[in-house]
């Protein structure tokens, strides 16, 4: 008799234990369940106001600060003694025509000049004068910013060589390249246009560059994407209002640095 | 005899549910990335198995072709959050010792092959009853390890210049990019076999990764 009370009992308290249990239970699901739909909610939400917003160079304006913000890091890590590595001749890959921008009408090379705009006084340079600057050669990987690469032997005058013996007023913040008539356009920050690799290159892969990778002068910057590496430059200008940069104007980084 | 048993800390269910969106955006984004140039293959020698590519039809109508600069765009700003939403699990499970439960020991892969045998229906007898049983100590540390790895992979590719002896320790340029998408695709079959692991557990292993709580019966 006694047995079966406690029994009865003993089921009574477990009864009452887990319902309990339960009651905690359906509250802890219902708190947590809640918490996890704002969450989401609030996220969609950021999502979709992270699209909508006004945009600036052909991206929404957040993403385009934090592109900046990027920037201002790397710049601030950026250092001319680190190099983009050197590779040997024999590691030379098949060069890669990639776009004709700025290129659409044929240059008449006897009439081409480089000019340098933001120098005491106007330069305008034929070939033969940049190629009086000390000839540098370096074999490095161009880098599509597509996400393909290939190692080209590149020949030609440093950039930093040329802008000190035509000086800017004072030191500027960036350098624009441009193509004759500004078909294409990119802009570089100083440290980038300074670094020593930066060249004005007149041979590729051991020839005169075709018209195709942008004879008769073209940029060579393995510390930027290819997109940078303007073909056929017309213009060099110095300046301290950040240049226009074209694909910088259709949702790509400014900076595209390496 | 019901009882609660406290199973996942607040600031580990966080991170888990804020990563989950975080690497599907990093996922997404470096899909847009990818299909501006989709250089990978799975096969050997002359065999593929599958392109890691589609076809412009159905690029089109997926409404991911070229969109490179905004897959960059966004990689480049959801990187953050999800490099910090990683960093922060990671000391977090130091400091809190919780990485006990998650490190794999020297039961672990005797413990892994168990609950592989297990699943398989090889295996009769029950799993042990632990937090984390030795194939999950492999699998949740691994994936930290490849979070580890895309981190280091994209700093390679991100700034191959500035960061050039990374570059070359993994081979180089392309070599980084290869990593770094297989490293994704690995997350992708990951992600398959966790979700078919919690699902074939049931509700209440899926319910304590929400509210942190797990109904046991004595």
């Amino acid at each position: 008799m006694t047995d079966e009370v406690r029994d009865e009992t003993e089921v009574d308290i477990v009864a009452a234990n887990d319902a309990q249990v339960d009651r905690e239970l359906k509250r802890l699901t219902r708190r947590g369940f809640v918490t996890m739909a704002v969450a989401a909610g609030a996220g969609y939400a950021g999502w979709s106001w992270l699209r909508t917003r006004p945009r600036e160079g052909d991206v929404p304006w957040p993403l385009r600060r934090v592109l900046q913000g990027n920037e201002s890091l790397a710049e601030s890590y950026f250092r001319d003694a680190r190099l983009s590595p050197n590779f040997r001749k024999s590691d030379i890959t098949r060069a890669r025509v990639n776009g004709h921008i700025g290129l659409d009408k044929p240059v008449d090379l006897n009439a081409w000049r480089l000019s340098i705009e933001g120098a005491s006084s106007p330069v305008a340079l034929t070939l033969d004068d940049v190629k009086a600057f000390p000839r540098r050669e370096m074999v490095t990987e161009l880098r599509c910013i597509e996400g393909w690469s290939i190692i080209v032997q590149w020949a030609g005058s440093r950039l930093a060589d040329v802008m000190q013996k035509f000086p800017p007023v004072e030191r500027p913040r960036y350098v624009a390249l441009e193509t004759p008539g500004r078909g294409y356009y990119v802009g570089l920050d100083a440290a980038s246009a300074f670094h020593p690799q930066t060249l004005l290159a007149y041979e590729m892969n051991g020839a005169p560059l075709t018209s195709d990778h942008g004879a008769p002068l073209r940029l060579a910057i393995p510390v930027k994407y290819g997109i940078k590496n303007l073909k056929r430059i017309g213009t060099i200008r110095y300046t301290n209002v950040r240049p226009a940069d074209f694909w910088g104007e259709r949702g790509y980084d400014w900076y595209a640095g390496h | 005899m019901k009882r609660l048993v406290n199973k996942h800390p607040l600031a580990i269910r966080w991170f888990h549910w804020l990563n989950f969106p975080l690497l599907a955006l990093m996922i997404f984004s470096g899909t847009l990335i990818y299909w501006a140039y989709p250089a990978y293959r799975l096969g050997i020698g002359d065999f593929t198995l599958a392109k890691m590519n589609l076809d412009q039809t159905t690029w089109r109508a997926l409404h991911v072709n070229n969109r490179l600069a905004e897959g960059m765009a966004l990689h480049f700003f959801f990187m953050w959050l999800f490099g910090i939403n990683g960093v922060l699990y990671v000391l977090y499970t130091l400091v809190s010792g919780e990485w006990r439960e998650l490190v794999p020991n020297r039961h672990s892969f005797r413990d892994a092959w168990n609950v592989l045998l297990h699943d398989l229906r090889i295996r009769r007898e029950p799993l042990p009853a632990r937090k984390f049983n030795g194939a999950q100590q492999l699998a949740y540390t691994t994936v930290i390890f490849m979070g580890l790895g895309s981190l280091l992979t994209g700093i390679a590719i991100y700034k191959p210049v500035q960061f050039a002896w990374l570059t070359s320790l993994f081979g180089g340029y392309a070599m980084s990019r290869f990593f770094h998408f297989w490293l994704t695709v690995g997350y992708v079959v990951f992600f398959v076999v966790h979700v078919a692991q919690v699902i074939r557990a049931g509700w209440n292993n899926f319910r304590a990764m929400v509210i942190g709580v797990e109904v046991m019966h004595d």
